[in-house]
């Protein structure tokens, strides 16, 4: 899938609950697999930030972002027509050969999910939030299930499903204790997003390995 | 020779942006494969960012036998960044080395636990090991830099880098600790560049060597300003993570900002932010550009 990295225009920002979905014009950008993720620069910061694809309607980039440090918040204040500069689709997605997908989000983990959610033609969806309000965003995820803390998603997750699961270092762990061979994306903190800077390494099969050019994508033992 | 900052870049994962480079700097080599430290190794600071990778690097001989030989099928001069934790480790791996462009050797990771001997003495020791060209990488930290710089020239070595990154520390705003598993990281990043600068200036007055000048690179303009400084070449480091492109990019700024110096090539600014009488014929004319971009 070849990355480029290209100046976009916001086309709408829109608060889902207390994350704000930044529609961005696609222009020559190609969305790439469910799973990969982008680097947005953050305006006034020097490092952009990496973020999965939460969408992609025609002609549009759509990344689901939680401000919960200065350049996420920098994202969330974006306006109509201002412009930032987008790099990607990086890393590894999911697998989407798949017999019967689940898919297990929790948080603002849940935004790889709806673009996932239409490459698996809408397979069954659980999701776990810290409040009523973050669980507003469950609304991307038409007739996903959900749970509120304290009650935690893994309580949601069936039997006999093929797990694809984004969301907090714990859930994933949970996740995977529950489920050998979900594929579980994770996230660490990145700088360039394409192998070059070594800062996103992640303990994988025993060695320090680049989440970056590994992942994020990374199979359960 | 617009190169990358070692460490800033891994040229069999992103050729790409290697080959828009007119030579590539491997990540430091030491003698044994090192994991690194570990995660989180990274944090983003008002103006910089802090690193603590700790070298992570496959070790001389996987080097010398897997990554080699696939660097040099990218066609590009290769500059090898030498690590270690005793001269010997450095010495070893020099002599290891042949039909490269360059040693670099990385006297000053502020992540590990530095080698006991002096810079010069590892670079004695490296020089009599191999006849490749030696740059020493130093840090601005040193007290006395230029004395370490007169030391490592005095030792044989046929060019500097400078500088490499400077220790500081991040804490998480929450929990007031250290964002860092490692603690301390080196800070880099265009809050660098006047320390860059000033450490470039100071040892080309010094020693006369060579220099490649890094730190705070962001734009053509920071390019010419090392250039005037004293820089022969200059390396692109963390703007790299930023924006792939910036080669390319900067090369362009470069141009113009040349031009609107009244240069027609960026090296004919070479040295010239040092008084005319020092560098003769080196500049078309007496230059304040670091002074006058202060002002202004």
């Amino acid at each position: 899938m070849p990355r480029r990295r290209e100046r976009r225009r916001v086309v709408a920002t829109e608060p889902v609950g207390p994350y704000m979905l930044l529609r961005l014009e696609r222009g020559g950008l190609e969305p790439g697999i469910p799973g990969q993720f982008f680097m947005l620069e953050a305006p006034g910061r020097l490092l952009p930030r990496a973020l999965s694809l939460c969408l992609a309607p025609p002609g549009e980039l759509a990344f689901l972002i939680d401000p919960v440090g200065p350049g996420t918040a920098a994202l969330c204040e974006l306006e109509r027509d201002d412009a930032i500069a987008v790099f990607g689709p990086l890393g590894n997605g999911f697998r989407l050969d798949v017999d019967r997908p689940l898919l297990v989000g929790g948080g603002i983990g849940i935004a790889p999910l709806p673009y996932l959610a239409e490459a698996l033609r809408f397979p069954p969806v659980v999701l776990g939030f810290r409040s009523e309000r973050h669980a507003e965003a469950a609304a991307l995820l038409p007739g996903a299930e959900w749970a509120i803390d304290p009650t935690f998603v893994t309580e949601l997750i069936p039997e006999g499903h093929d797990v694809l699961a984004c969301g907090p270092e714990p859930m994933l762990h949970a996740v995977a204790a529950l489920c050998p061979g979900a594929q579980l994306a994770w996230e660490a903190p990145m700088a360039c997003g394409y192998g070059a800077c070594y800062g996103c390494a992640v303990e994988i099969d025993g060695e320090l390995k680049r989440l970056c050019v590994e992942g994020p994508v990374l199979r359960a033992a | 020779m617009l190169l990358n900052a070692s460490g800033c870049l891994d040229a069999l994962t992103a050729p790409e942006v290697a080959k828009k480079l007119d030579g590539f700097v491997t990540k430091t080599i030491t003698p044994l494969p090192r994991e690194g430290n570990a995660p989180p190794r990274i944090a983003e600071t008002a103006h910089g960012m802090l690193n603590a990778i700790g070298l992570a690097n496959p070790g001389r001989e996987r080097f010398l036998a897997e990554h080699l030989p696939r660097l040099r099928e990218l066609g590009l001069p290769l500059w090898i960044s030498v690590g270690g934790f005793c001269a010997q480790d450095y010495a070893d791996t020099c002599a290891t080395l042949g039909d490269v462009e360059a040693i670099e050797l990385n006297l000053s990771c502020p992540n590990v636990d530095e080698a006991a001997e002096s810079a010069a003495e590892i670079v004695a020791v490296c020089r009599a090991a191999t006849a490749l060209p030696l740059y020493a990488k130093l840090s601005a930290a040193h007290a006395d830099l230029t004395a370490v710089a007169r030391a490592v020239a005095e030792a044989g070595a046929d060019g500097l880098s400078l500088v490499n990154t400077l220790r500081g520390l991040a804490l998480d705003p929450k929990t007031l600790e250290p964002v860092l598993a490692r603690g301390a990281g080196g800070l880099s990043g265009p809050t660098l560049k006047p320390v860059a600068l000033a450490a470039v200036h100071a040892c080309y007055a010094a020693t006369g060597l060579p220099i490649v000048g890094m730190g705070g690179v962001t734009s053509g303009q920071d390019v010419l300003e090392l250039i005037a400084c004293g820089a022969r070449h200059v390396a692109l480091g963390t703007i790299l993570f930023p924006d792939p492109d910036a080669p390319e990019r900067i090369r362009g700024e470069l141009s113009r900002a040349a031009e609107a110096f009244g240069v027609v090539q960026p090296g004919d600014a070479y040295a010239c932010a040092h008084e005319r009488e020092e560098t003769p014929g080196s500049c078309v004319k007496t230059c304040t550009l670091i002074a006058g971009g202060a002002l202004l």
